[in-house]
């Protein structure tokens, strides 16, 4: 169980963002303690990948504030979220399918050798390394990311988000287009990470998988927090209430 | 790989160009070139493989390789460029006001050895600007490059005839006019050396990429296919230089070259060409822009760019600039082949670069590069200008009515992209 007691890792207070009159997202706070797993629940157009894209950078927030460790940070493009080790895993994973595995990776974030060149061997050989410990089957370092199959490209984002020392992890959907097998491999995945005191935003549409993950639940509906709840002391009938009718739990 | 050899010798010839890792698309253009040649060279009898016609197909091909190479980042990064020949047109159309004009105004007379490099400097700057401009409105202003380079076209043509009242400027100084072609070359000693050293680059290039992948522990490939990639590369080069080498300087122009400077010409002396400075000049952009694409972060963003812009983006590459950087990279190397085919006709003319848009375009896709973005090389864009070239020129050696001539390179452009494609769908490489 998360520690709770501290300042929380990433707090989001009071988010609005709207498009062309449409609020999107109206004054949600979230917070997400270290070590913890908070899901973010919601129909399709609840607002939960708009208020995430205001954290890894994607979007700019109308109004609100984002604190990290208690203090507030400006988090402008992706470089900014980058700089405060928020890693982001999208839905539809944002792999350059052209390029290899090793230049998925560290795109953006190339090894140079000192004459100021890519050193592709180096970064091969890094994501040989980090692929041996995710995805130990994985043999495709030379070929382009479009060549491999939907579990392999979901380890190949995931490998990004994790090599760079993630302090904040946001997951959009990790398991949306994995089998069984791989769908395991990514709960063992963040039961590790949670051992390494990362904190987890998960967007998440399967209630099982809520229920098994996470260790708070907070619930959007038309752009607006239903609210959180910790999963240990609501059934999944209650959360399913809470996205489908917006009714808080009365325990 | 260790894959490829474990697979077993079944399938023979496949196996050994995967062995030695080949690109099979460039053997395919490397194919086609050659188809092309040869069939030529038949149809005239014999006169397409010699090495005055192999010598000239490399100077007039100069020009608008070296452009392709640019559209190659444009058409990577999803873009288009139909600017290209109008801009070749304006920079051109400074450089020559700048060396005629502008220098000998400020009192340095004609022949002097700062005009030269200084008007180079004036027609890179004003690519590279023009270039970088255009890049601006299409990546931070969001004009379709279509658009932006559509009136570029119309808008730099007309600027260059405006800078020169549409008049012919010549002639150009005599060491700017070097940069054509025929006029400076390496000579057969200087040919040689520069051959011999490419060669050993090269081998040490592939040495040590051999060395790199041996010290992470990755699979390398047998030893004979590294030594006989080496070979090839060995032949490859020297054979060109053997070739431009045979092609003489006609006495009557070496008796010349004597007498200028006061001396009689032995008898029997004779002399070849070698390799001209702007061959030279373009395997230097070839070099340069390679290793921009393959070992730079800025080729690297390029191609994710074409790929995914959307990942590029949330991996933190500033797009809107790179569209900047690439277009004014266009730019700059615009300016270059206007310097090439402005010293090559020794003035420059009203209508020079006229249509080199649509070959431009159609060298780099020709030489593989997909319209949709992300897939291009530079050395098939060069490949691509030199089939468009060789066509070209066969054609009219064997007497093809100039209409057909037309006809036919326009059948092989939309040919070359159909096979292209049907190619890539057999290999599942879309």
């Amino acid at each position: 169980m998360a520690d709770r007691t501290g300042a929380p890792l990433v707090e989001m207070r009071d988010v609005s963002v709207s498009f062309g009159g449409i609020k999107a997202v109206d004054h949600v706070t979230v917070d997400l303690y270290p070590g913890e797993v908070v899901g973010l629940l919601g129909h399709n157009g609840a607002g939960k990948s708009t208020l995430i894209k205001c954290l890894s950078g994607a979007y700019r927030m109308d109004s609100g504030e984002i604190l990290i460790d208690g203090e507030k940070v400006e988090i402008n493009n992706p470089r900014d979220a980058r700089r405060y080790n928020i890693e982001t895993i999208y839905q539809t994973l944002a792999l350059a399918d052209n390029l290899d595995a090793a230049s998925n990776l560290f795109l953006g974030r190339e090894l140079v050798s000192p004459t100021g060149l890519v050193d592709d061997a180096q970064m091969e050989a890094e994501t040989r390394k980090i692929m041996g410990r995710l995805n130990p089957n994985f043999r495709k370092f030379q070929d382009p990311v479009k060549a491999l199959s939907g579990g392999q490209r979901q380890s190949v984002a995931i490998a990004r988000a994790v090599y760079f020392n993630a302090r904040i992890l946001i997951m959009d959907e990790p398991t949306a287009a994995l089998g069984p097998q791989e769908t395991q491999m990514v709960a063992e995945l963040i039961e590790q990470l949670k051992a390494q005191g990362i904190g987890i935003f998960l967007i998440e549409h399967d209630i099982h998988n809520v229920m098994k993950l996470c260790d708070r639940a907070s619930v959007m509906k038309n752009g607006q927090l239903v609210g959180t709840v910790n999963v240990k002391e609501v059934t999944d009938e209650d959360i399913l209430g809470m996205i489908i009718l917006g009714k808080h739990p009365h325990h | 790989m260790a894959e490829a050899n474990a697979s077993g010798a079944g399938a023979g010839r496949r196996n050994i160009f995967k062995t030695l890792e080949f690109d099979t698309r460039l053997l395919g253009m490397v194919g086609a070139f050659i188809l092309v040649c040869i069939v030529f060279n038949v149809l005239t009898d014999g006169r397409f493989l010699t090495p005055r016609n192999i010598f000239n197909l490399t100077i007039q091909t100069v020009s608008v390789a070296i452009m392709a190479t640019g559209m190659v980042f444009v058409i990577v990064t999803r873009n288009i460029d139909l600017s290209v020949g109008s801009l070749l047109a304006t920079c051109s159309a400074m450089m020559a006001i700048t060396q005629t004009q502008l220098l000998p105004g400020l009192g340095l007379d004609y022949g002097n050895p700062v005009i030269a490099p200084a008007a180079i400097v004036v027609g890179l700057v004003t690519g590279g600007l023009i270039g970088a401009f255009q890049g601006w409105i299409v990546g931070y202003l969001a004009v379709p490059a279509f658009i932006v380079s559509l009136g570029g076209l119309l808008v730099w043509r007309n600027v260059a005839w405006y800078l020169t009242s549409g008049q012919t400027i010549g002639p150009l100084d005599d060491s700017f006019q070097t940069l054509g072609g025929i006029g400076g070359t390496l000579g057969v000693t200087g040919s040689w050396i520069f051959g011999v050293l490419a060669t050993v680059v090269a081998c040490a290039a592939i040495a040590q990429a051999r060395k790199a992948r041996i010290n992470h522990e990755f699979p390398v490939k047998p030893l004979w296919a590294e030594g006989l990639l080496m070979a090839l590369t060995a032949v490859a080069i020297l054979g060109f230089v053997a070739i431009l080498n045979a092609y003489e300087v006609p006495s009557r122009v070496l008796r010349r070259a004597f007498e200028a400077r006061g001396e009689t010409m032995p008898e029997g002396f004779t002399a070849g060409y070698g390799i001209p400075y702007s061959v030279l000049l373009l395997i230097a952009v070839a070099v340069v822009m390679t290793v921009v694409a393959l070992r730079t972060r800025l080729g690297r963003y390029i191609f994710a760019t074409g790929g995914n812009p959307e990942a590029a983006e949330l991996s933190g590459i500033n797009t809107r600039l790179l569209t900047v950087k690439v277009f004014a990279i266009m730019g700059v190397l615009c300016a270059l082949a206007g310097m090439v085919a402005s010293a090559r006709l020794s003035f420059h003319s009203n209508d020079i670069g006229t249509l080199d848009e649509l070959r431009v375009i159609a060298a780099a896709v020709i030489g593989g590069t997909a319209l949709a973005g992300g897939i291009g090389t530079i050395y098939g864009a060069i490949l691509g200008a030199l089939i468009m070239q060789s066509l070209q020129s066969g054609m009219a050696m064997v007497g093809v009515d100039a209409p057909f001539q037309n006809i036919v390179v326009g059948v092989v452009l939309v040919l070359a992209v159909l096979i292209d494609i049907l190619y890539r769908k057999r290999t599942g490489d879309a």
